[in-house]
């Protein structure tokens, strides 16, 4: 493997000024588990791995009035075992029990997830359903980007090299909300998302009508999408069959997917439409408070 | 080249310190360095689970890890799960059901099943497959594995 230093400072003023002195070449380690497997296949090179495990403000899980506070560093099984702490952020649980294996989700982060950047990644369009903000900061100050910003194509995003993202927050759940993030993937577990969606809606106090919705793609773009159209159909509208399925083909409409080895460009946009069905379904199921039907996975 | 840098860990209930490249990973030092060769290196990117070892508890892919990140971590491997005087439930079921054959996956199978059964004492068989997702045997085809999981689930109801 490529030769590097190893850092792990337990202040974030220290870590940042890494960042700021080393043009580039300073790369963050929180979980590892994309970035040593890409140091080994020489994808990247870096002089100096900055682990960032030790600061307090990234490894930060609360809920507050304000919302969820999520630390950048945060391993994906914290997340799931510190249920009370994320009770009515449910596409963030779904996504975190899906990323990996058990061995995985032990040490990688959403953080990470995010700032890896993969088209596919399971976290994003839960983040980007749940109206999250990246938190960034550097040795000049910090700043905020919504997360259906934060990536900009395959492996890249808004980060600058002196930046290192911190923190995800949350705005706190409105009343009679529910989300859901699924994907479809040959193998329950274990495997990359063919097509992944979440949603996430709030329903009026008859549970009928949508005030709300926001629905995500990932795997169909370059970069997770967020689907503002298909979103933006829902508002005030009814809950039934025509308006989700409008819904439905809207973001199939707003998917550009490419051929590979998961899948054809068609069988995507197939899926996709299939994908936010049900999603939406499951999400609306857990605004009203119904009875879960999904298992993990599935 | 790097500086070396001098780790303490506690491997298997014994502190241990040990000298290493921050490239190195935390499965190269201890299969090469502390001659612990009980954990595999199967596919070296985190699918096959070989590797795994109990971080604090948890089960992680040692390939994955570097060995610098060790500090101060409590480290168990397949090497530190049998009592003195035989074996652990876990491998004693393994050999009861036949749960292998070639045994390259099987250390990292006892590791996952073990921090599974720690905690749910009594998974379901759905929980046992998920759980050992992240480990892949490419012998049995699983059932005799699930099986001894849940034999061993039993056996330590019993005690």
């Amino acid at each position: 493997m490529h030769d590097f230093d190893y850092e792990a400072p337990v202040d974030l003023d220290t870590a940042l000024r890494f960042f700021a002195e080393r043009n580039g070449s300073a790369r963050v380690l929180a979980g590892g588990t994309d970035l040593i497997d890409q140091i080994r296949l020489g994808r990247y090179a870096p002089d100096l791995l900055v682990d960032i495990k030790k600061l307090p403000e990234l490894n930060v899980l609360e809920c507050q009035e304000g919302g969820l506070r999520l630390g950048a560093a945060v391993p994906c099984s914290e997340i799931y075992r510190n249920e009370t702490v994320v009770s009515g952020y449910e596409a963030l649980v779904d996504s975190c029990r899906i990323i990996g294996g058990i061995q995985v989700q032990n040490r990688a982060s959403v953080g990470g997830n995010l700032c890896n950047s993969g088209p596919a990644a399971d976290s994003p369009p839960s983040l980007i359903v749940l109206g999250a903000r990246c938190v960034i900061a550097s040795a000049q100050g910090q700043r905020e980007v919504p997360a259906e910003e934060f990536c900009t194509g395959p492996g890249e995003n808004v980060l600058q090299q002196d930046e290192v993202l911190i923190e995800i927050r949350f705005s706190s759940r409105p009343p009679r909300s529910g989300s859901h993030y699924r994907r479809f993937t040959p193998r329950n577990e274990m495997d990359i998302a063919v097509v992944g969606v979440g949603a996430s809606v709030t329903l009026d106090e008859t549970g009928e009508r949508f005030v709300d919705a926001r629905i995500a793609l990932g795997a169909v773009a370059p970069t997770p999408l967020f689907a503002r159209e298909a979103s933006e159909s829902l508002t005030g509208q009814p809950v039934n069959d025509e308006t989700i399925a409008r819904a439905a083909e809207l973001a199939q409409q707003a998917a550009r997917p490419i051929d590979d080895m998961r899948g054809t460009k068609e069988f995507r946009i197939h899926v996709t439409g299939v994908l936010t069905r049900r999603v939406l379904a499951a999400a609306i199921g857990r605004a009203r408070g119904e009875e879960e039907g999904t298992r993990i996975g599935h | 080249m790097a500086k070396k840098r001098i780790v303490t860990t506690t491997i298997n209930g014994k502190e241990t310190q040990f000298l290493c490249q921050p490239r190195q990973t935390l499965l190269e030092i201890l299969r090469d360095d502390l001659a612990l060769t009980g954990s595999k290196e199967g596919c070296s990117n985190g699918n096959c689970g070989a590797c795994t070892v109990l971080c604090n508890g948890k089960a992680v892919n040692s390939c994955l890890i570097l060995a610098v990140e060790a500090e101060g971590a409590e480290i168990e491997t397949i090497e530190g799960v049998a009592p003195v005087d035989g074996l652990d439930s876990l491998q004693d079921a393994f050999l009861q059901q036949a749960a292998l054959q070639c045994g390259i996956c099987t250390p990292g199978f006892i590791m996952s099943a073990k921090a599974l059964l720690q905690e749910q004492p009594d998974p379901s068989e759905e929980d046992i497959r998920f759980n050992l997702a992240g480990n892949l045997c490419r012998c049995t085809g699983y059932d005799k594995i699930v099986r001894a999981v849940q034999d061993a689930a039993a056996a330590r109801q019993q005690v």
